[in-house]
């Protein structure tokens, strides 16, 4: 590939499989943020030759963002990142209709921490982590399914990467509570899925640009047709009223270009990640004693691998695997690094009182061969380590 | 050259313990305990005093990690604290994590990491004795924290670097100010870190968590004279909250939460004799009978002649003040720590 390897930066990394926490950017979504920020850009809300041309950057990006996702560019509004797009829709929504918020109980905590602030329910998982179609319409009844103002279930899930079936929990929200919103938070899935087809019967999807090969702290929510949020932010009413204040035009177009990418590469993309994947995985089951896969394989991803080991600690691990020049993580952080118990690992029933050290290694559009002998070896040879220290 | 992992609470003790174990030519690396809370910001690790000392092992261009003890820390500091009081005991909860966190679970880590000792930010001295290592008194008096580490035994000692005991406060300040740290200037923590973060101070902390229960303040010929509204919060040796107004002071001397009564007096009814001492620990080998030391029975007080005794601790020349049941006893011999234990 003829990647150039800087210090300090992700590709410097010798084993980078941190990719769900932050994928390395593209080159074209670089070029295409350095040509926006060397020509200014104006402020697209002027009416200036300046600004024109900003606006033309900003709605060449709309198109792009709009085609790649399977829907209408007028449907695309540009945030601040997934948090906030997860913000615009769980919040929003009850704020235009008032009603309940519902969401699947493994969500990220963009869209957990909102449905507590906002009193909601959870959906529970199964053993899998899958939400099924009958858990929706089991906790749309025990509320009254009309006062439902939106249920959020993600497309993939952060920590595990598993596939919720969107198809079938829209379509029984929709025979249930016909007239909830139906929120997804894609955040994880555009390398992996066409999220305008998986995600087809949602109102509302999260995408954030970092998770495909973009910048960080930009985003967006598609707000398809019928749906209707409320701002989070009031001010100059730019992006049709949803999203006040002068939109990140070089980010959008850093966005939009990894995106064309991302959606370019996928053909491609899946099935290479996918056979490093179960190499890596397959790998560490085969050599390392109590060593547990997290999920079904055939429900998840191609770049997610999550695994748990036997007497382990996570912390523990992750360290020596830094050391060992392999970034990974536990899948779960807080703001302050240190690593937390799993919500999601409890939902699924695999939170118990022995150290279960988890590990998630997530692959992205850089990670080679190399890349996974590396894990490879030093899976084996830190959880042999920390074995024989315990 | 050695492998040292710096316990960096994000105050400036601890930020110029890391920059002086860096200076001394060790291969250094940060850790930071995340020990109590959720996202709150405020008291003990708080997110804001992670990123303190992760700036600082920045700034110092050391690594640092977060280490999440929070279940260790509710389980062998907090829930223990909280039975003691409820068992009408004055726990001290600092000396608890020192033994359990962070010479317990933090240096265990440690070495689990390929780390050859860890360094923190007390003001103590550890230095090597023909048979292992002594635990000595700061150079500063103002400072010196040996009481709180009095727990440590040979396995402990030879592992731990304690890079501030020869300075003095204002000596430590100056360095982080001439590196240019953010924590120069931060305020030292004051009282029990998990009740400051809290809110509420201790009444509603433990109110939170256990029933408190009212109870009778009585003389010794058992005349009741009083009440209170918590008898957990009393400690034997208070004054406060005992003495009706005008009259003769009253300290606690004994506390009783079966029978839900508080027995006072003046204060020379508190001197005793001696006091006996349980959950004996020693820094190297146990005193023979008969020997005279120093006991020091909380953190700021001054240390007392004594004679050990197994168990027991006689007044040598001036009486021993009461020690309220669950505080540190700590025995010096000069400025060497020789053990400690829990007063019965």
């Amino acid at each position: 590939m003829g990647r150039q390897r800087r210090p300090g930066s992700l590709e410097a990394v010798p084993a980078y499989l941190d990719h769900a926490a932050t994928t390395p950017l593209r080159p074209e979504a670089l070029d295409a943020m350095v040509e926006v920020l060397s020509h200014g850009p104006g402020n697209p809300s002027g009416s200036h030759a300046a600004a024109r041309q900003a606006k033309r950057w900003l709605e060449e990006a709309r198109d792009t963002v709009a085609d790649c996702l399977g829907c209408e560019p007028r449907e695309v509004v540009f945030t601040g990142g997934g948090t906030e797009a997860d913000n615009m829709a769980v919040r929003g929504a009850p704020a235009r209709r008032p009603g309940a918020v519902v969401c699947g109980a493994t969500e990220h905590h963009a869209v957990l921490r909102c449905t507590e602030a906002l009193g909601g329910r959870t959906i529970p998982v199964d053993a899998d982590g899958l939400v099924t179609p009958e858990a929706v319409v089991a906790t749309l009844r025990a509320l009254r399914p009309a006062d439902v103002a939106v249920v959020s279930v993600m497309l993939v899930n952060n920590e595990v990467g598993t596939i919720q079936p969107l198809d079938e929990v829209a379509q029984a929200v929709r025979s249930t509570a016909p007239e909830a919103l139906v929120h997804t938070d894609a955040v994880q899935a555009v390398p992996w899925l066409d999220v305008g087809e998986r995600a087809r019967q949602a109102d509302l999807v999260s995408v954030s640009a970092h998770k495909f090969g973009g910048p960080q702290g930009v985003g967006a929510l598609v707000v398809r047709g019928r749906a209707d949020v409320a701002p989070l932010l009031l001010g100059g009413g730019q992006e049709r009223g949803h999203r006040s204040g002068t939109q990140n035009v070089a980010g959008i177009v850093g966005m939009a270009a990894a995106l064309r990418r991302a959606t370019a590469d996928r053909a491609e993309l899946v099935p290479r990640l996918g056979r490093l994947r179960h190499r890596l995985v397959d790998g560490i089951l085969a050599s390392v004693p109590q060593a547990h896969e997290t999920g079904r394989r055939d429900t998840k991803v191609a770049g997610i691998a999550h695994l748990r080991f036997h007497g382990i600690e996570s912390e523990e691990l992750l360290f020596l695997l830094d050391e060992a020049g392999v970034h990974a993580s536990a899948g779960s952080s807080c703001a302050s690094g240190a690593t937390e118990a799993s919500h999601v690992l409890q939902a699924m029933g695999l939170a118990g009182p022995q150290p279960h050290g988890s590990v998630r290694f997530s692959l992205g559009w850089t990670t080679t061969d190399a890349d996974v002998d590396l894990a490879l070896a030093a899976v084996t040879g830190v959880v042999r380590r920390l074995r024989r220290a315990a | 050259m050695s492998r040292v992992l710096v316990a960096m609470s994000g105050g400036v003790d601890s930020s110029v313990a890391a920059a002086l174990v860096r200076d001394a030519g060790h291969d250094v690396v940060g850790a930071t305990m995340k020990l109590w809370g959720g996202d709150s910001d405020s008291g003990c690790c708080s997110v804001s005093d992670v990123e303190d000392a992760r700036r600082v092992a920045q700034q110092l261009g050391i690594d640092h990690h977060v280490f999440n003890f929070t279940d260790d820390f509710e389980r062998d500091v907090v829930d223990p604290y909280v039975d003691a009081h409820a068992r009408g005991r004055t726990p001290n909860p600092c000396v608890e994590c020192n033994r359990h966190l962070k010479f317990g679970r933090f240096l265990r880590r440690a070495l689990h990491l390929g780390f050859d000792a860890i360094a923190t930010g007390h003001y103590a001295r550890i230095e090597a004795v023909p048979r292992g290592w002594q635990l000595r008194r700061a150079v500063d008096p103002e400072k010196d924290q040996s009481y709180v580490l009095s727990m440590l035994g040979q396995t402990e000692l030879a592992r731990t670097l304690l890079p501030l005991g020869g300075l003095t406060k204002p000596e430590v300040r100056a360095r982080a100010a001439a590196l240019g740290l953010r924590t120069a200037a931060k305020p030292d923590s004051q009282d029990v870190c998990f009740i400051l973060g809290t809110g509420g101070g201790r009444t509603t902390f433990l109110g939170d968590r256990i029933p408190l229960t009212p109870g009778r303040v009585v003389t010794r010929r058992g005349e009741q004279v009083g009440s209170v509204d918590a008898i957990e919060l009393v400690t034997v040796g208070q004054r406060r909250g005992l003495s009706a107004g005008g009259g003769e002071k009253r300290f606690a001397l004994d506390v009783d939460v079966v029978s839900g009564t508080v027995v006072v007096g003046p204060e020379h009814d508190l001197l005793v004799s001696e006091v006996r001492v349980t959950d004996m620990t020693w820094t190297q080998e146990a005193l023979s009978p008969g020997t005279a030391v120093e006991i020091q029975c909380s953190a700021h007080a001054a240390p007392l002649p004594a004679t050990w005794h197994p168990g027991r601790a006689v007044a040598a020349d001036v009486p021993l003040r009461r020690v309220a049941p669950g505080q540190s006893v700590v025995v010096y011999r000069g400025d060497v720590v020789a053990g400690a234990g829990l007063a019965i």
